[in-house]
């Protein structure tokens, strides 16, 4: 373990609100410790501006351990920074080299508005899921694990497409801000177990109507988004995505007023 | 009424059909991209004939223009001229939502996973647009070219990339289709939701191989005629 301390520049994106213009500011971060998380680096400097009488830089942080999707910042063009399958709050300063100059942004998306400094707004998320990003059936209590066979190869691919965290680092590493891998891994996670077949092709229809409403952009199959994922989510998903929209666009039925016609 | 109700109730007073959707307009440019590189893997193939003399060729030439007493050729210049209207609607109007989905860009954006042919397409596809018009003036309708003669399409590729200018804009579009169909025929499988690990390799070696198949040999043609492989 080392225990060299780095002394670093931070050019800081500072937006006072969603109105203001913002501006780059640079802060100096000196006696860093390697073994300091990303965001305890910069509980360390907002300590410094507060003892100064300054506003802190405002950055979203909840669980800071890597699951909870909140700690949204691009460091040096890179969302949640330089390392692979990883989040802010699990990025340690040992990444980082003493005298480096370090660039810190918002994610970047019409959808996503900044809301102060490092900070934005990611219920655009939540009103694709809430468009269909769920099932309707009545729960009731919990049936035998074993009631419901479900094939091992895609228990594990449901789960793979689960593990996402809604954090958008898909969408600010994207080139067009596409929510796809977001949107494809909640429609997969579903679309792949037997609970989700009665609504699998009135989900994706929605969901992508969600989506194209809340402005982002499409995918033009870069992979960046798949590259920036904390959680490894693959771009498999949108594939699979766009075939269950095709099937859905050709086999759709208006919605009749009637109701059922049995009985 | 379900909340799922409400959900479809949602989509369909927003209006959003298949070629407004963002997918579906994705779907498209896939359909329509299989249709042009089709075409040009074709058109590659049949113009090997000019290494096979003026009579072949030339022969090859009356053949297109005989197809179902004439008519043959202006269903395929039917299709292609939908298939490249459709795939540059689509290319504009998703451009155009991708610009406006981030008008804040970053200081820095640093690019991990993309190429450079992707991140070329819009270029690419640009002097593609350009160059078919050009090409379209030069070796089919004839005012592009020094010397034109309808009744023999060999004089005229023989004596149109004698021009150096002209040989050399050939080239540098060809390169220009490699870099676009590199992406393109990738992207393509990617679109249309044909992806699956067993075969991930092989969409993307597929997409290299037809791409310097057909570049290669469309490039070895303007340059055959200035070395006088082709006279």
């Amino acid at each position: 373990m080392s225990h060299k301390s780095m002394n670093l520049t931070l050019h800081v994106w500072r937006q006072k609100n969603a109105k203001c213009d913002g501006k780059f500011v640079e802060y100096k971060a000196d006696g860093v410790s390697p073994d300091m998380s990303f965001l305890e680096m910069l509980d360390v400097v907002n300590e410094g501006l507060i003892a100064k009488g300054e506003e802190p830089i405002e950055f979203d942080h909840d669980c800071r351990e890597g699951i909870c999707g909140m700690c949204s910042m691009v460091i040096n063009g890179r969302p949640h920074g330089p390392k692979e399958r990883t989040t802010t709050c699990q990025l340690h300063m040992r990444s980082f080299k003493d005298g480096d100059s370090i660039t810190l942004e918002p994610w970047r998306a019409e959808a996503f508005p900044v809301v102060r400094d490092l900070v934005v707004d990611r219920t655009a998320f939540d009103r694709i899921v809430a468009a269909g990003g769920f099932i309707t059936a009545p729960a009731g209590t919990p049936q035998d694990a074993n009631a419901l066979p479900i094939s091992k190869e895609n228990a594990d691919l449901s789960m793979d497409a689960a593990a996402c965290i809604g954090c958008g680092a898909c969408v600010a590493a994207c080139p067009n801000a596409s929510a796809m891998l977001f949107v494809s891994a909640k429609i997969s996670h579903l679309g792949l177990l037997p609970q989700g077949q009665p609504e699998r092709y009135i989900r994706v229809r929605d969901m992508i109507a969600q989506m194209d409403a809340e402005e982002f952009g499409t995918c033009t199959n870069h992979g960046e988004c798949e590259a920036a994922c904390p959680k490894g989510i693959k771009m498999e998903n949108i594939a699979r995505m766009n075939r269950d929209y095709i099937k859905a666009s050709l086999t759709y039925r208006p919605a009749t007023s009637g109701g059922g016609g049995a009985g | 009424m379900s909340v799922a109700e409400q959900s479809i109730a949602g989509a369909e007073a927003r209006g959003h059909g298949f070629m407004a959707s963002s997918v579906g307009r994705k779907v498209i440019m896939a359909a329509t991209g299989i249709v042009l590189f089709g075409f040009v893997t074709v058109h590659m193939i049949g113009n090997t004939q000019a290494y096979m003399g003026a009579e072949t060729f030339n022969g090859y030439a009356k053949f297109l223009h005989s197809m179902l007493h004439g008519g043959g050729i202006w269903i395929f210049r039917a299709v292609l001229l939908a298939a490249a209207g459709l795939h540059i609607w689509a290319a504009v109007t998703l451009t155009l939502d991708n610009q406006a989905a981030r008008p804040v860009g970053y200081r820095t954006q640093q690019s991990v996973a993309s190429t450079w042919s992707s991140r070329t397409m819009r270029w690419s596809g640009f002097i593609l647009a350009a160059f078919i018009v050009y090409h379209l003036l030069h070796l089919t309708t004839g005012q592009a070219h020094p010397n034109f003669d309808h009744a023999n399409p060999y004089a005229n590729f023989v004596n149109g990339f004698k021009v150096p200018a002209a040989a050399g804009f050939y080239v540098v579009a060809q390169l220009c289709l490699g870099l676009h169909m590199w992406h393109g025929v990738w992207s393509v499988t990617q679109s249309l939701g044909l992806a699956h690990p067993r075969y991930d390799s092989l969409r993307r070696h597929f997409a290299t191989g037809l791409t310097f198949l057909v570049v290669g040999v469309n490039i070895s043609y303007p340059i055959a005629v200035l070395t006088g492989v082709i006279h």
